[in-house]
């Protein structure tokens, strides 16, 4: 198959781009040095991570001794959540997240649900919303952590991390926002101000796969999960990943800089698409269409159809999207974020996701608008819906 | 700790406070839909309905990502004409087409008869994530048959 790719799904993974590619190449050939070493080989690398550290605490705004380097956002939730619990369960007992939590979050609150933590999992409105009224409403004298992401992976819906992150600060609750969406797609200065714990990801902003980092604000309570040695403030044991930290401070930086520009231009082809579709298909419908959102995100239910029928056609034609249901795992279930909003399971059944990035241009929009109205023609005439 | 012999099973009872964790057969391939399936997929045959129909199904829950509908038309105990429309994914649209490229010219005892193995081993294999797939075509087929047989006892 020769077609030229189309890739709408960044909220999954994102290219590399030269500058994180650069950045990471000294570190993959001669400065391979273990950043504990005393040699000097090992002094570079120890240079060279504090470097980073404070590229991206200068990103942040927050002091390097704030930034903990993972190996991506699921260990950050994790670490987050579990450090939070263990640091804390004298103190109390009850955490609050939400129903459309990324699955490192969800599934990390239930595991801590499972060792005698109690979790209260908010409900979200019908644009994917979380009420920060509603996590006012929960909070109890035992609660130990609010834990609720900046903006929802599968319907780009921004979350109310500012009014979460004081709500949990007039209570003296820790609050952790997973920023995995935001960060590189939106300016979040504010957001970093509110929250004593932040998630970010490489790999979702042109850095490599393989690291992360969660901000730890200064007097978080936070006891290690990984334990060994004294890498990361004693918060993260393990020998770091010098080329991807590199990989992921230069991206970091990259993304930051012509930011607004970028988020602009990728806005405007998302309402482009959007448009289009509303005008070319019948009966489809937005999700979160009415929230603020990430710019790069569209979640839609093609009804009568079902996505990954929608997925495979647009596979065979070379776009890459992804299906707001999980059927492709092999798991029934349905996504839990849209069945949180309320669409019944066979709405959820036909939604999909397409995510811009910086590669998306007008004339790719209009091409797979084109395409996907010949897919869904054809797929609702063999419907028995 | 080994007790016994390795011959020996018997003597290695699980131990149930050690998790089970999820396996993955490392030497299986990794296995999507081979082209026959995605030919059927992309050019499904005998989609569409069949007015004055002998026989009819409604088989699968939409709720649950798939449902089929199924006619078909009746001459002599032969399956003359057979028509379907499915909603689902890939597997199920590809196995509803082929169940009914099985059936159509056959007698209706032989089609009674089909199975999803055969369905399955028609496409050259599925995901075995997909397998269930297959059991709504042969469902369906033996219901619009089943109803077929109601329909002409009744007549008769």
């Amino acid at each position: 198959m020769n077609r030229p790719t189309i890739y709408f799904d960044h909220n999954a993974t994102t290219p590399l781009c030269p500058e994180a590619r650069n950045a990471m190449l000294p570190f993959l050939e001669t400065a391979f040095g273990n950043p504990s070493s005393y040699h000097h080989l090992g002094r570079q690398a120890r240079a060279s991570l504090q470097s980073a550290r404070r590229e991206l605490a200068a990103v942040l705004k927050c002091s390097p001794a704030e930034v903990v380097f993972t190996s991506g956002g699921t260990e950050a939730n994790n670490m987050a959540l579990r450090g939070v619990a263990a640091a804390l369960k004298d103190r109390g007992r009850h955490i609050i997240t939400s129903a459309i939590e990324h699955h490192s979050v969800l599934k990390t609150a239930e595991a801590l649900a499972g060792d005698g933590y109690d979790v209260t999992f908010i409900p979200v409105d019908a644009q994917g919303v979380v009420d920060p009224e509603c996590v006012a409403e929960v909070t109890r004298a035992d609660t130990i952590l609010i834990s609720v992401m900046s903006a929802n992976n599968e319907t780009g819906a921004l979350q109310p991390a500012l009014e979460l992150g004081a709500c949990a600060r007039r209570h003296g609750i820790a609050f952790h926002t997973d920023a995995v969406q935001t960060f590189g797609k939106i300016p979040m200065g504010a957001v970093l101000e509110h929250a004593d714990l932040v998630t970010l990801a490489s790999h979702k902003i042109y850095g490599p796969v393989g690291a992360g980092a969660l901000l730890v604000r200064r007097g978080t309570p936070l006891a290690s999960v990984i334990t060994g040695g004294h890498h990361e403030h004693g918060l993260r044991a393990g020998t770091e990943n010098v080329a991807a930290i590199a990989g992921f401070a230069a991206a970091a930086q990259q993304a930051v800089s012509g930011l607004d520009t970028e988020a602009a231009r990728i806005a405007a082809l998302r309402d482009r698409f959007e448009e289009r579709l509303l005008a070319t298909i019948p009966n489809i419908s937005i999700n979160s269409r009415a929230a603020g959102r990430v710019p790069n995100t569209s979640n839609i239910c093609f009804s009568g159809v079902e996505s990954e029928s929608v997925l495979l056609h647009l596979d065979l034609l070379g776009i890459c999207a992804s299906a707001g249901s999980a059927c492709t795992t092999g798991e029934p279930e349905p996504s839990h974020v849209l069945r949180a909003m309320g669409l019944s399971s066979m709405q959820a059944q036909g939604a999909l996701r397409f995510s811009l990035g910086r590669s998306t241009t007008a004339e790719q929009v209009d091409m797979v608008v084109g395409v996907l109205a010949g897919i869904i023609k054809k797929l609702r005439e063999v419907s028995s819906l | 700790m080994q007790t016994g012999t390795p011959e020996d099973d018997s003597a290695q009872e699980p131990d149930a406070s050690v998790p089970e964790h999820e396996e993955e057969n490392p030497d299986a391939p990794y296995i999507f839909y081979n082209d026959i399936v995605i030919e059927h997929f992309t050019n499904p045959r005998n989609v569409g309905e069949i007015d004055n129909a002998d026989g009819f199904a409604l088989v699968g829950d939409p709720a649950c990502g798939d449902q089929m509908k199924l006619w078909i038309k009746v001459d002599a105990g032969y399956i003359v004409d057979i028509k379907f429309k499915s909603f689902g994914c890939p597997g199920a649209i590809a196995t509803s087409s082929m169940a009914t490229q099985l059936a159509m010219g056959m007698h209706i005892d032989d089609a009674k008869l089909l199975t999803d193995d055969d369905i399955v081993r028609a496409l050259g294999g599925i995901p075995s994530n997909k397998e269930h797939c297959s059991l709504m075509g042969v469902g369906a087929q033996k219901a619009a048959i089943r109803d077929y047989e109601q329909r002409s006892s009744i007549k008769s």
